[in-house]
């Protein structure tokens, strides 16, 4: 295949399928086991220093806010993040945990832009590789499907491609230049859902965002989920089952665990947080403080829903509305 | 409430571009007020297309983000990223409605960097899903909030988003779907289209009370005017009132 182009950023993850097939062999059971665990055993457990990571959904919806916590309270170094996102991403740069971002959005969406994403790619204490949505979604579908690059029709004729590691091929079939993006094999996968069941069924309500190609392009994936149900009821649904057991490793209960961000059907966000987060986040010493009561001062997700305040999510909840 | 400020005006010009019966893919912000305006008025068919699954949402409630959950309240399809942006590479997609910190004679965006690309003077936020609307969707329109030398350039410095890359061709030949690029920029002082023979940005239309003068002295390169410049209508009180009373009372945006 002819090369046309060939993007000039660093591509921090690059594609092996087939040692993801080797992995998935050796590390991945089709066997019922119960994968039930706190959040510090499955943060311990399946997350190390060094890792790629992914989140899903973003910042402000459905994201895996507990595990991304409890991530920075156990201090894993060294991340290499797959940037689409917002509070969670802003969190981890915040602590100093990340050292490379596949940045396709970090900002804050109607709030503005995220003075700590600022902070630390200004200084060039975080390095990227830009892409847009589409194209890293479609990077985490190639690693889904087994392939070791998908091709795309957008970011062609792009400083988005420029910077990015994708190539720019003649299309063998029809001539035209086609952009190649290159599968992203996660590591480790944090997904927070609506339900699941002890072996990590999984079931999400209202759009799945790329929760179904995330999670088949991860090595490692830890689930945190509003409430654990009985395998009878996912069997009852299981065409709801859009994340099946044997990719997951780990079944956190966290009740909540999207806060700040919303829960469609259950809690809506909380704006005044955000909002005051976002006011601190300007301010490298009070996004310390912020980082030291919420998250350091904490011990686990239950004490920090405590802090938030039962009565708050009370209000939340009654604020998401009706379907 | 014949009173209005820039953005109810500039709410209310995108969202007389909406069409009745198309599908448009809504971006944060301005796109989503003009969505839920333009539902109201003239296009109730309007089917809005939010980046992360939702399709034909009612918008009854205004998002705030392109993927919580009032983007597929009472919607048609709650699905996924990847089903979007695919549905818009078939050519199912209309508009793409998009704001950007910079543009360019030729329509291309800017929200990833000001000045180098690492370490930046400015990081921005990046592409998102702005990068496949301007690829994808069939017409794009554009929505700057303020029409300053600053952030309209005659080459932005950093193409997050391809608009006519550099002239008539470009997108073609660097493999982008044919028949497909900017459309409309509407700003705080008035509406440009691009010509089609140069695909340079041209004025059609300034804002009530705006002079031409006043829009070229704002736009740091050459802008074309067309034969005839129009003059967008004000905002009609029913629009304003349901700008300000249904969609948007709680003021996130205007």
């Amino acid at each position: 295949m002819n090369v046309l182009e060939s993007g000039i950023g660093e591509l921090f993850q690059p594609p092996d399928p087939d040692g993801f097939r080797e992995w998935v062999r050796t590390k991945k059971t089709s066997g019922l086991v119960d994968k039930v665990m706190t959040e510090q055993e499955a943060i311990a457990r399946f997350v190390q220093d060094g890792d790629y990571i992914g989140t899903e959904l973003y910042g402000t919806v459905r994201a895996p806010m507990s595990l991304c916590r409890e991530v920075i309270r156990q201090g894993r170094k060294h991340l290499r993040v797959a940037g689409q996102g917002i509070h969670e991403i802003d969190l981890l740069l915040a602590a100093d945990l990340v050292d490379t971002l596949d940045i396709t959005y970090v900002a804050w969406e109607v709030y503005g832009i995220s003075a700590i994403l600022r902070r630390a790619v200004e200084s060039g204490r975080v390095k990227t590789t830009d892409w847009s949505n589409g194209g890293i979604t479609w990077r985490f579908k190639a690693a889904a499907m087994g392939v070791p690059f998908l091709p795309i029709r957008s970011m062609l004729g792009s400083d988005t491609l420029k910077y990015s590691a994708a190539k720019v091929v003649e299309d063998p079939f029809t001539g035209q230049p086609v952009c190649l993006v290159p599968a992203l094999f996660l590591d480790v996968g944090l997904i927070h859902v609506h339900r699941a069941d002890r072996y990590g069924n999984c079931q999400i309500d209202g759009i799945s965002g790329f929760a179904q190609e995330m999670a088949r392009a991860s090595k490692k994936l830890i689930v945190s989920c509003e409430e654990i149900i009985s395998t009878d009821k996912i069997r009852k649904y299981p065409e709801h089952t859009v994340i099946p057991y044997y990719l997951v490793d780990a079944v956190v209960e966290a009740k909540y665990g999207s806060h700040p961000g919303e829960m469609c059907y259950r809690y809506w966000r909380d704006g005044e947080h955000l909002q005051q987060f976002l006011k601190d986040s300007a301010d490298p010493q009070k996004t310390q403080a912020y980082l030291d009561k919420w998250i350091y001062g904490t011990k686990n997700h239950a004490e920090y829903i405590e802090l938030v305040g039962i009565d708050r999510m009370r209000e939340l909840e009654a604020q998401i509305g009706g379907r | 409430m014949s009173e209005f400020n820039e953005s109810e005006l500039l709410i209310c010009v995108a969202s007389r571009l909406m069409e009745d019966g198309t599908t448009a893919f809504v971006g944060t912000g301005i796109p989503m007020l003009a969505a839920a305006l333009a539902k109201r008025m003239h296009a109730r068919n309007l089917i809005p297309i939010f980046e992360f699954g939702g399709t034909g949402a009612s918008l009854q409630r205004l998002p705030l983000g392109v993927g919580d959950s009032r983007t597929f309240h009472k919607a048609y399809a709650a699905s996924g990223i990847c089903d979007i942006m695919e549905t818009a590479a078939r050519g199912f997609v209309d508009y793409g409605f998009l704001g950007g910190a910079q543009i360019d004679m030729f329509g291309n965006l800017n929200t990833t960097v000001i000045g180098p690309y690492w370490p930046p003077k400015v990081r921005l936020p990046g592409s998102g899903g702005a990068n496949e609307v301007g690829s994808l969707c069939w017409k794009t329109i554009i929505i700057m909030r303020k029409h300053e030398p600053r952030s309209f350039l005659e080459r932005v410095t950093f193409v997050t988003t391809p608009g006519y890359l550099t002239g008539p061709g470009a997108r073609e030949a660097a493999g982008l779907p044919p028949g497909t690029g900017p459309y409309r920029v509407v700003t705080n002082l008035g509406t440009m289209d691009f010509d089609p023979d140069s695909c340079r940005m041209r004025l059609i239309a300034v804002n009530p009370g705006v002079t031409r003068e006043q829009v070229l002295a704002a736009t740091g390169f050459e802008l074309l005017v067309a034969d005839k410049v129009a003059t967008n209508r004000p905002p009609t009180k029913r629009e304003l009132r349901l700008l300000r009373e249904k969609i948007d009372p709680e003021h996130y945006y205007i």
